[in-house]
């Protein structure tokens, strides 16, 4: 077989698994509709405030409770130094800037 | 349309032919425009997922916290104050919260603990995230010992654990009743964490908090607009990890089609001028560049958004996961329901097929304009 035929089926192959997966992503939210997920009572009852993303310190486990200042207020001169405080960072809102 | 196709089929058969000869420096081009185009959208993928995630879990966060500050950092509040916010006009509750954070020497791991007034749970009993079940090797009916503050042992029953798909709300938590939650950290009677307020029109939130903010000058409410917007901002373009992310893939992919873009080499140069003698227009040579720059570029978008996809949703994004886990002993698996965000991979394709397929193109008409025998002799 030519190449340049080979070629179209392999992008014809690519091109449809690319098409697919929106309608991957919508049975597979529509499939995790019909569990508990979301629906957990205790953990909805908790009214959590942030998600679980990073661990490692305070202000990086719930930014949306902390300030600013939090990283830098362990003790005088303190550095902010956990890798995830680079990218997990408290917005700047009013109660901010209090 | 016969011919048409032909022509095209026959230029795109010499691109394939060309393209293999100089098989070494096509086929690591092909793998940099992958790796670009996977990094870039594995993070579209993972971002979009999450905002997802955080709408959906935020959507159940208390209309307002209210925080109490001390000496610039926030401190336990009076559960008396919670009675007298009731009263304000427009609050519908007010609930004390009761929650903190417990060191585990054994394993260096930060847990959230969260006093749970469930009448499901019983004394002396714990519902655990299943990050923690994992770094404690425990299961349903198993005892977890902590150390309260005075050094006494405060040993808990495991009542359920969370499934790792509820990982992002509660990977680390431990849910224990409120007689534990005070046992173990030596918590005083009549001060709370902070404060969950509901209001009846949230158009009174701002109102309510400027209400709270008179009452008690050293409160700090937090509005749920705020903590949403705090996700928001994390995910957005410009929080830490996407602009980190997205300026490192963009930079590596100007470079690449910068040096594409600035001029052929000798050789290519010497082929343009070799076609163009034996007769070939140079509408056929554009024709054979054009087909040369969608053979790499749209390979290796559409292989690189589908393995960003497995990436994401099948293997859980261990490349933005590792980032997120800094030091963390304790981390959810990212298990993130699919979202496809056409309008962001249309985006996706004109950031990084057209100014690749541009850039090809463009110095070679430059060369196939001039005499074939000029070409020839660069």
């Amino acid at each position: 077989m030519r190449r340049s035929i080979l070629f179209i089926l392999f992008i014809t192959a690519a091109m449809t698994t690319f098409l697919l997966l929106p309608l991957h992503a919508r049975h597979a939210r529509q499939r995790i509709a019909g569990n508990d997920r979301q629906h957990n009572a205790q953990l909805q009852n908790l009214h959590v405030t942030d998600l679980c993303l990073a661990t490692e310190a305070r202000y990086t486990r719930h930014p949306a409770m902390a300030d600013r200042h939090a990283p830098f207020q362990e003790h005088p001169l303190a550095l902010e130094h956990f890798p995830s405080g680079s990218l997990v960072m408290p917005n700047m809102t009013e109660r901010n800037k209090r | 349309m016969k011919r048409s196709l032909e022509r095209h089929l026959n230029i795109l058969e010499f691109t394939l032919a060309s393209l293999l000869r100089r098989r070494g420096k096509n086929l690591s081009l092909l793998a940099m425009y992958l790796l670009v185009v996977f990094i870039l959208a594995s993070l579209l993928f993972f971002v979009a997922a999450l905002k997802r995630e955080a709408a959906i879990i935020l959507n159940d966060a208390p209309d307002m916290i209210v925080q109490r500050l001390m000496a610039g950092r926030q401190d336990l509040v009076p559960v008396r104050y919670a009675a007298e916010i009731a009263q304000i006009r427009g609050v519908a509750a007010v609930r004390p919260r009761y929650w903190g954070y417990y060191y585990d020497t054994l394993n260096g791991a930060n847990y959230t603990i969260m006093a749970s007034d469930d009448p499901a749970l019983p004394p002396e009993s714990a519902a655990i995230g299943s990050g923690v079940a994992k770094a404690r090797n425990l299961k349903v009916g198993d005892l977890l010992p902590l150390t309260s503050y005075n050094r006494a042992p405060v040993m808990l029953e495991i009542h359920s654990i969370f499934s790792s798909s509820a990982d992002l709300i509660a990977a680390d938590t431990i849910l224990m009743p409120p007689a534990d939650f005070q046992k173990l950290f030596n918590f005083p009677n009549s001060q709370a964490t902070d404060l969950a307020v509901s209001v009846r029109n949230p158009q009174e939130l701002p109102t309510v908090a400027a209400k709270i903010a008179s009452q008690y000058p050293d409160s700090r409410p937090i509005l749920k607009r705020e903590i949403q917007r705090t996700y928001q901002s994390i995910f957005d373009w410009r929080g830490g990890m996407t602009l980190m992310v997205l300026t490192s893939a963009l930079l590596s992919f100007i470079i690449f089609a910068w040096d594409k873009g600035t001029g052929l080499s000798a050789e290519e140069r010497k082929e343009i001028g070799i076609l163009k003698s034996i007769g070939w227009e140079t509408s056929d040579v554009l024709l054979l560049k054009f087909w040369e720059g969608i053979v790499i570029s749209l390979t290796a978008f559409l292989l690189g958004v589908v393995l960003a996809y497995g990436h994401v949703f099948f293997l859980s994004a261990p490349l933005f996961a590792q980032a997120l886990k800094g030091w963390s002993v304790l981390y959810p698996s990212f298990q993130l329901v699919p979202v496809v965000d056409l309008y962001q991979i249309t985006v996706l394709f004109f950031l990084t097929v057209v100014p690749y397929t541009a850039a090809t193109i463009i110095p070679c008409w430059r060369a196939a304009t001039i005499d074939p025998d000029t070409a020839m002799r660069y």
